[in-house]
């Protein structure tokens, strides 16, 4: 093992940004910021509850927005896999987050603040999953 | 004003995955490879928000209604860990291995990362409407058969 990379200061200081929203659509909405859910519900909607859902996905586009103007970093990001992996990799995650009624968001943040058992759980198995994955697909395969 | 607090956590949210650098795939594929190029910058974006956001729990959940005049707090309902959780959360980990990216990221990168973002977009919908449509389908087929 080598360690490449490590942004440790960024990165706790991202986290919070990202603890103080899920903070904040909980304390003003009652809502769970989990991504997957969120978009779920604008793909399949209901009736009255679909504006604040396109807001929330909004403004995390807005977000993102923001950081390239100031940085102009968005460049520098590329894929890490071909467009064949990429169409199979999103239609795994559509399926899985739908199935597991959570991604790293829901589960892996609100869910494990929250002490859910069914997060907790949900986290440590994607988690397993997604080194199994990238260990088979780096060292087996590649 | 209710829209625009929904709005500001947007924008956060967003902010907080560029500035942590979950928008990149490659960084977060080595955040996975344990055993190859590891990078450990993902557990520590997990655990800023979870430091964050256990410290705000505690204190929201001894509120009974949240800011917003009419709003409730609504927390899954669900306790049992089910086969469902299990086998969608082993799937969207193979998924997030194989391409770097969870649904945070692509929405968040979405304005300058180029077409395999939008490419993903388009995947994840596809995945995600399908899957939802057949549990549907399932639960009205339920239904049904409980009225018989």
């Amino acid at each position: 093992m080598t360690i490449v990379n490590f942004t440790p200061y960024a990165a706790l200081f991202g986290g919070a940004l990202i603890g103080s929203a899920a903070a904040i659509l909980y304390l003003f909405k009652g809502r769970i910021a989990g991504i997957s859910g969120i978009f779920g519900g604008i793909l399949l909607p209901d009736k009255t509850d679909l504006s604040w859902r396109v807001v929330f996905i909004a403004g995390i586009i807005i977000g993102g927005f923001i950081w390239n103007l100031i940085t102009g970093e968005g460049k520098n990001i590329t894929a890490a896999v071909e467009p064949l992996w990429i169409i199979i990799a999103g239609l795994i995650v559509g399926v899985g987050t739908t199935l597991g009624s959570g991604c790293t968001s829901g589960h892996g943040i609100c869910g494990i603040s929250r002490f859910s058992p069914r997060s907790i759980f949900a986290t440590l198995t994607f988690m397993a999953t997604g080194f199994i994955s990238v260990f088979i697909i780096r060292h087996l395969l590649g | 004003m209710k829209l625009f607090i929904v709005l500001v956590s947007g924008i956060l949210f967003g902010l907080g995955l560029s500035y942590g650098q979950m928008i990149d795939p490659n960084k977060v594929i080595n955040f996975l490879d344990i055993t190859g190029t590891w990078d450990p910058s993902l557990a520590f974006v997990m655990g800023g928000a979870l430091v964050v956001n256990i410290v705000a729990f505690h204190f929201t959940s001894k509120r009974k209604r949240p800011l917003i005049a009419g709003e409730t707090f609504r927390k899954p309902s669900k306790q049992d860990i089910d086969k469902p959780l299990l086998i969608g959360a082993a799937l969207f980990g193979i998924g997030w291995g194989i391409a770097g990216y969870c649904p945070g990221p692509m929405f968040a990168s979405v304005s300058f990362a180029g077409s395999s973002v939008w490419l993903i977009i388009v995947a994840y919908s596809v995945g995600t409407l399908v899957t939802k449509l057949v549990i549907k389908y399932i639960n009205n087929q339920k239904i049904k058969t409980d009225i018989a």
